[in-house]
C-alpha cells in the first residue's frame, strides 16, 4: 500500500490544509495568546462566515474569498460589541475564568442554534471557477480548492504579522499584552486597545469561514470539530506567536493528512486532540513560548 | 438524628417513587420523569468539580457516554444486569476524570475546560469507528421482559435514575459539608492562597473529577436501556453540555440545593416546551435564559432568594 507518490502527495496536501488552519486560528491567538480572553466560541463565527458566504454566493454570485472580505467590518463590529459585553460583565469583575467561559459557551450554543433553524442540518456549498480543478505538478496533484485558501491564509498571517510589529496599534496589542498597567501610565486606554484586538479576531473569522466553504461542504455544528484544533494550533504555536500559530498549523495540518491517509479520515480529529494534550503535558508554553 | 435525619428522607423518596409505580400508570410520565432525574444526576455531578472548584467541563456528553457505551458493551459481551453496568460504567468514566484531570488540571483553569471539549469529538471518533459497539450506525438493546417488583421496565429505569438522583445528592450535601468542601471552596477563592496554607490542590482537584466523572457515567449507564436504540449521535449530544452547566448556573453554583433547582425548573420547562414547540428553538431558548442568567444573576435563582431573605 504504501507508496512514496501517496506519501509526497499527503504531504503537500497536509502544507496546503495547515494554511487554512493557520487562518482558522490566527483570530484566537490574538484573542487568546495575547489577551487571555478564552473564546471558544471562536469556531462558530468561522461557521458563521462560512454561511455568509453561502449567502452571498448563492444570492448574487460572488466569489466566497471576496464575500469574506466584504463581511470582515461587519464580523468586527460583532467582536467589539461581544468583548464589549464581556468587559463590562466578566472582566472587570475579575470574573473571566468561570462564568466569562460559560458566557462564550452560551454564544457558540445560540449561533449554532440560529444557524439550524435559518439553514437547517444539510451540507451547504458554494460555486467558484478555481473549485474541482487541480495543478499536476510531476506525480504531486495540488487542488485549487486547497492552493487558494493556503494562499489566502498565508498572506493573513503575513498581514497580521506586519500589522502588529509596524504599526503603532499593532505594537499597542503587543504592549498590552505584556503589560496592561504600563500602557496606561503611557496614557493610552488599554481597554479600548483590547477591543480592537478582539475585533480583528473576530474579523479574521469572516475570511476563514469563506476558506472553509470552499474547501468542503458546511453544516452548522461543524464548529465543534474545529475548537480542538484551533486551541491545539495556539498552544503549540505559543500563544500568540503569529508566526508559530502559522508553523504550528503547518504541522497539525501534515499530521492530519498523513493520518487520513494512512489510517483512514475519521482518526484525523483525534490527532488535533493528542498534539493539545502532548502540548499541555509536556510544555504548555509552545514551540514558540516566550 | 441529624446524621440519621437525610438517611431517613433519602430511603423514603425512593421508598415513595417505588410505591407510585404501583399507581400511576401512564409510561409517558416515567419516561419524562427519568430525564428531568437524569439531569439532576448530571447537573449535581457537574457542580462537584464546576460550581465548588470553578474548572468549568465541557464534556458532560464523553462522561455520559462512556458510561452508557460500558453498559452496553458489557451487556454485549456478557449479558450483565444494570445494577452491575451502573458501578461499571461510574469506574470508567471516574477513571476518564482521573487522566484528564492528571493531565490538565495543574495547568491553568482554561485549559481543562479546553481538553474537555475536545474529549467530547474525540471519543466520539472513537466509538463511531468501534463497530462491536455499533458504529455509527448504533445498535438497538433489547430489555429485560420481566423484572421482579415491578411492573415493567420503564418503571424500573424510573426508581433506579430515582435513586441515583438522591444518592449524588447526598453526596454533593457530604462534600459540601466536611472538610473536603471547604478546601474546593478555598480553591474556587485563591488557588494560589489555598496552596500556600497547605490545602492540597491537586489531590483535592482530582477527587472532585473523579467523582464528578464518575456519577455521569452512572448516569449514563441505564441510557441504552432507556432509549432501547443507542447511536453515537444521541449519547454524546451537546445538549448535555449546556444543560449540565446550565442547570446549576441558572440554580447557584455554591451550593447543592442549587443544580436540584435549577434540573427541575428547566429539566421541567424542556419538557414542555419539546411537546408545545420544536425542540431547535427550546434549545435556542435554553442558550438565551443561559447567558441572561451569566451576565445578570451570578449566583443563580438560590443566590437571588439568599440575597431577599438578607435584605428582609
Amino acid at each position: 500500500m504504501f507508496s512514496f507518490d501517496l506519501l509526497v502527495n499527503a504531504v503537500v496536501a497536509g502544507i496546503l490544509l495547515g494554511g487554512f488552519y493557520a487562518a482558522v486560528s490566527l483570530g484566537i491567538s490574538m484573542s487568546f495568546g495575547l489577551l487571555e480572553v478564552a473564546n471558544i466560541a471562536h469556531p462558530v463565527f468561522v461557521i458563521a462566515g462560512a454561511y455568509a458566504a453561502y449567502m452571498m454566493n448563492t444570492a448574487v454570485g460572488l466569489d466566497p474569498v471576496l464575500t469574506g472580505l466584504l463581511f470582515t467590518p461587519v464580523f468586527y463590529v460583532l467582536g467589539v460589541v461581544v468583548y464589549r459585553i464581556y468587559y463590562a460583565s466578566f472582566e472587570r469583575k475579575g470574573e473571566q475564568s468561570l462564568r466569562g467561559l460559560v458566557f462564550f459557551f452560551g454564544i457558540l450554543f445560540i449561533i449554532e442554534v440560529s444557524l439550524v433553524l435559518t439553514y437547517g442540518v444539510d451540507y451547504r456549498l458554494v460555486e467558484a471557477p478555481y473549485i474541482g480543478r487541480s495543478l499536476l505538478i510531476g506525480p504531486i496533484g495540488i487542488a485549487l480548492r486547497l492552493l487558494v485558501p493556503f494562499m489566502v491564509g498565508l498572506v493573513l498571517t503575513l498581514a497580521l504579522h506586519l500589522f502588529l510589529g509596524k504599526t503603532f496599534y499593532g505594537r499597542a496589542i503587543m504592549g498590552v499584552s505584556q503589560d496592561a498597567l504600563a500602557l496606561r501610565l503611557m496614557g493610552a486606554d488599554p481597554i479600548k486597545i483590547k477591543t480592537i484586538a478582539f475585533g480583528l479576531g473576530i474579523a479574521t473569522t469572516s475570511l476563514a469561514g469563506a476558506l472553509l466553504i470552499i474547501i468542503a461542504p458546511v453544516e452548522p455544528s461543524m464548529g465543534r470539530e474545529y475548537i480542538g484544533r484551533v486551541f491545539a494550533i495556539t498552544v503549540l504555536g505559543g500563544m500568540g506567536s503569529i508566526g508559530g500559530t502559522f508553523v504550528a498549523a503547518l504541522i497539525l495540518g501534515v499530521a492530519e493528512s498523513l493520518t487520513s491517509t494512512f489510517s483512514g479520515p475519521s482518526w484525523a480529529l483525534a490527532v488535533s486532540f493528542g498534539i493539545l494534550l502532548l502540548a499541555l503535558a509536556i510544555r504548555p508554553s509552545g514551540l514558540f513560548g516566550r | 438524628m441529624r446524621r440519621t435525619l437525610p438517611v431517613v428522607i433519602a430511603l423514603s423518596i425512593v421508598g415513595g417513587g417505588m410505591l407510585l409505580t404501583g399507581v400511576v400508570e401512564n409510561r409517558y410520565f416515567y419516561f419524562a420523569t427519568y430525564v428531568i432525574l437524569q439531569y439532576i444526576v448530571l447537573s449535581t455531578a457537574w457542580n462537584i468539580l464546576g460550581g465548588y472548584t470553578g474548572y468549568v467541563n465541557f464534556g458532560t456528553p464523553a462522561f455520559f457516554a462512556l458510561g452508557a457505551y460500558t453498559s452496553t458493551f458489557l451487556m454485549l459481551f456478557c449479558e450483565a444486569p444494570l445494577l452491575v453496568s451502573i458501578p461499571a460504567g461510574g469506574l470508567i468514566s471516574g477513571l476518564l476524570g482521573l487522566g484528564i484531570g492528571y493531565l490538565t488540571l495543574r495547568l491553568k483553569g482554561v485549559f481543562f475546560s479546553i481538553a474537555t471539549l475536545a474529549l467530547t469529538v474525540v471519543l466520539q471518533t472513537l466509538i463511531i469507528n468501534w463497530e462491536f459497539v455499533g458504529g455509527a450506525k448504533g445498535i438497538s438493546i433489547i430489555r429485560p421482559v420481566a423484572i421482579p417488583f415491578f411492573r415493567n421496565y420503564v418503571q424500573f429505569l424510573f426508581v433506579v435514575m430515582l435513586g441515583l438522583a438522591v444518592g449524588s445528592l447526598a453526596i454533593a450535601r457530604w462534600i459540601e459539608h466536611s472538610w473536603i468542601g471547604l478546601g474546593l471552596a478555598a480553591i474556587r477563592d485563591n488557588e494560589e492562597a489555598a496552596e500556600c496554607m497547605g490545602v492540597p490542590t491537586l489531590r483535592l482537584k482530582l477527587f472532585a473529577a473523579v467523582v464528578s466523572g464518575g456519577l455521569m457515567g452512572m448516569a449514563g449507564a441505564p441510557f441504552p436501556y432507556h432509549i432501547s436504540l443507542i447511536e453515537p449521535l444521541s449519547a454524546f449530544n451537546l445538549d448535555y453540555a449546556v444543560n449540565s452547566l446550565a442547570m446549576p448556573m441558572i440554580g447557584g453554583t455554591t451550593t447543592w440545593v442549587g443544580p436540584l433547582v435549577g434540573a427541575v425548573l428547566l429539566g421541567t420547562a424542556q419538557q414542555v416546551a419539546t411537546v408545545t414547540i420544536s425542540s431547535e428553538l427550546n434549545l435556542l431558548i435554553v442558550g438565551v435564559v443561559l447567558v441572561g442568567f451569566v451576565i445578570l444573576a451570578p449566583d443563580g435563582i438560590v443566590g437571588l432568594l439568599q440575597r431577599m431573605l438578607k435584605r428582609k
